[in-house]
């Protein structure tokens, strides 16, 4: 037990190695069951907010997307996701609402594992830290307007807040490339589980019996 | 004919032509540590700023306070921590085994390696190329240099352990020996397999177990091998029972590294991995306990070094707050808790004990005990270095009670669904007095790097090779 062989076996080796498949394998074994999906299979369209946005600020839109496309969306989607990492959002906002301390009241339908298993998920970006909100049911719970002012200037719209300004998402006053692919990945985030998503699935399920 | 020669001349050489040690080495790394940690520290200062609504450089993109505050725990890790550590390695583990590492030239080599890599990781970060793994926020372009540069210290560091691999070890070379297997695993599973294998819930559990692994199996050995040697060596005393170092050692390495799973209760990792979190988290305590116990059971009959030595000081007042951070730990993770506690500044006033109050206090110990070996002075003043202690131990108390109470008012504000900006105003005032606490460490550190800097610069050569202890003990040297 004191020697270096054993250590580096035993210790160094075996320990990890049964943490690892209890811990990691095992629960990606089983969660790997649901079936992981590209982009391109789950955004087919632009959202309405994105087709928002090139009307709201036609000169900036149309500079860095052109047309409100599908393959614009995804690419705004993208880089909004990028930019939220590269921005460390993901330190102050989480992206799992739990069972539990009245989160689903809160926030909206609690998370469930299938919703992750898919591009804008690798890496998950759940989280330690509420100083802000969860953002997993943001989607339509602010207008584009609403999440243009707050970026700009989060105290224009919550005098309290103590989120940093980004002001280099504008040129000058208009949302640029990262302003409007951020508030496109605001939007879309939980677009799947608002209480109108939901309803329009159960809806076309029992159509579909 | 020449491969006799060198032979003989290896033979007839005096013994102390390479020195065991490498007094320059251990010497630049821990200053090379002090600077990243005034960065680190520097950081985290400016981002408790833009909690208290304070911040100097609003719009600043490459001063956001985001990226800044990823600076603050990537500069802390492998700036401070790891530097510091290697300084300790350098100077413990051939004194342990008698040999020399590898290679004088390499030790250099990867000292300057690992400057760049940690500085090509600041500067990454605030570029704005982050990667989104918790603790692992180094850019993915420089993910392959830490792999490169941790193989190459293993690879220098272990060799004098090999050496000697048919006797038994002493406690501390178990740690480190089992930290070199440990380190490279876990940073290259982190950052890695949830970045471009596996998504969502299935890379939390994978993230989860990274982000306790880089604290439980690269930090904590490092820092308890360093406390297996240094106590002893300072009280002149064997550690108590050998018994609970085994079991403190075994239970660490079974225990530890089952627990990632706690980052993320109540997620949609399936249930069983988080109820065999709960329960392995307690089961850590237990083997804390007995580690603790061990060690104060050896300072016992040399209780006044507490007062008198100040390496002693910090060494076991980084273990009180172990065990209270331990303590706290074996509550927060049961599932009760966690409704409350989760996602609020009781996590971060945690995490700050146990990183600073614990392995920083640590760290200052041991620098305060090698400092004058390796400058061959005794400290310029002793009363700085006091200074630092209780500036550095008010600043994390007063930080970590305000934290803990801060995060049980935002838990109960959000459960109780008051409007979101009431957990902000209702945080403002203890977010304030975190910004003082901070400060008030970050003063203490400026005195210490003074005073660093004065020792080296300065003061009485002693005639000894600066074998004596920083503060002057006579039946302890």
């Amino acid at each position: 037990m004191e020697r270096v062989t054993t250590i580096l076996f035993a210790a160094g080796i075996f320990c990890f190695a049964l943490a690892g498949v209890v811990t990691g394998y095992l629960p990606v074994a089983h969660l790997s069951k649901i079936r992981y999906q590209t982009l391109e299979q789950i955004a087919t369209e632009p959202s309405p907010a994105f087709v928002d946005l090139s009307r709201r600020y036609p000169e900036t839109f149309k500079r860095y997307y052109g047309e409100p496309t599908a393959e614009n969306f995804r690419r705004a989607l993208r880089l909004g996701r990028d930019t939220y990492i590269a921005e460390a959002c993901w330190h102050c906002h989480s992206q799992f609402t739990r069972p539990v301390s009245n989160e689903d009241v809160r926030f909206g339908k609690v998370s469930w594992a299938a919703e992750y298993m898919n591009e804008m998920f690798l890496p998950h970006l759940f989280g330690t830290r509420r100083v802000g909100p969860d953002l997993i049911r943001e989607s339509g719970r602010h207008s584009n307007d609403w999440h243009v002012a707050h970026f700009y200037d989060p105290t224009n719209v919550v005098p309290t807040s103590v989120m940093p300004r980004f002001t280099w998402f504008f040129d000058g006053e208009q949302p640029n490339e990262k302003g409007i692919a951020m508030v496109t990945y605001m939007q879309w985030l939980g677009s799947w589980a608002t209480p109108q998503a939901v309803a329009r699935k159960e809806a076309e399920a029992h159509g579909a019996r | 004919m020449s491969t006799a020669a060198s032979t003989l001349g290896a033979a007839t050489a005096p013994p102390l032509a390479t020195p065991l040690v490498n007094r320059q080495l251990v010497k630049a790394h821990i200053i090379a540590g002090f600077t990243f940690f005034f960065i680190s520290l520097f950081g985290g200062l400016l981002y408790a700023l833009q909690l208290s609504r304070l911040y100097p450089f609003p719009g600043v993109e490459l001063l956001s306070p985001g990226r800044v505050r990823m600076l603050h725990t990537n500069a802390v890790a492998y700036g401070f921590l790891l530097n510091c550590f290697m300084a300790a390695l350098y100077w413990i583990v051939p004194r342990l085994t008698g040999e020399r590492v590898l290679s004088r030239g390499l030790s250099w080599v990867i000292f300057g390696a690992w400057q760049a890599v940690v500085t090509a990781a600041a500067l990454g970060i605030l570029g704005g190329h982050a990667q989104a793994i918790e603790w692992g926020e180094t850019p993915v372009f420089v993910d392959p240099f830490v792999v490169i540069g941790a193989a190459l210290l293993i690879a220098n560091v272990s060799t004098p352990i090999l050496r000697v691999h048919r006797r038994p070890l002493y406690v501390t070379l178990w740690y480190f020996s089992a930290m070199m297997v440990w380190m490279p695993l876990t940073y290259v599973m982190g950052n890695y397999v949830p970045q471009f294998f596996v998504p969502g819930a299935g890379g939390a559990a994978v993230t989860g177990l990274y982000i306790h692994d880089l604290v439980g199996l690269t930090v904590t050995p490092l820092g308890w091998g360093m406390m297996y040697y240094f106590v002893p060596v300072i009280l002149k005393k064997p550690v108590w029972s050998h018994t609970l170092s085994l079991i403190g050692f075994w239970g660490l390495a079974f225990f530890y590294p089952l627990n990632g799973v706690h980052h993320f209760f109540y997620s949609p990792i399936p249930m069983y991995a988080q109820y065999g979190a709960v329960m392995s988290t307690i089961a850590v305590e237990i083997v804390v306990f007995t580690v603790i116990v061990n060690f104060f059971m050896t300072l016992r009959g040399r209780g006044r070094l507490l007062r008198e030595n100040l390496p002693v000081r910090w060494f076991y007042t980084g273990m009180v707050l172990y065990f209270v951070t331990c303590l706290q730990c074996a509550f927060q993770t049961t599932l009760t808790f966690q409704k409350i506690i989760h996602f609020s500044d009781w996590v971060v006033g945690h995490a700050h004990l146990v990183m600073f109050g614990v392995f920083g206090f640590w760290i200052l110990g041991s620098i305060t005990y090698l400092w004058p070996r390796l400058v061959g002075r005794a400290w310029w003043s002793e009363r700085l270095n006091s200074w630092n202690y209780w500036l550095s131990t008010l600043g994390i108390v007063v930080m970590f009670l305000d934290l803990l109470v801060a995060g049980v008012v935002q838990g109960y504000l959000w459960q109780n669904l008051a409007p979101w900006e009431r957990s902000l105003t209702a945080s403002q005032p203890f977010w304030h007095l975190r910004t003082i606490a901070g400060t008030a460490i970050v003063v203490g550190q400026m005195l210490q790097a003074y005073n660093l800097w004065m020792t080296a610069r300065s003061g009485a050569v002693e005639s000894t090779s600066g074998a004596e202890a920083p503060v002057a003990e006579p039946a302890v040297g």
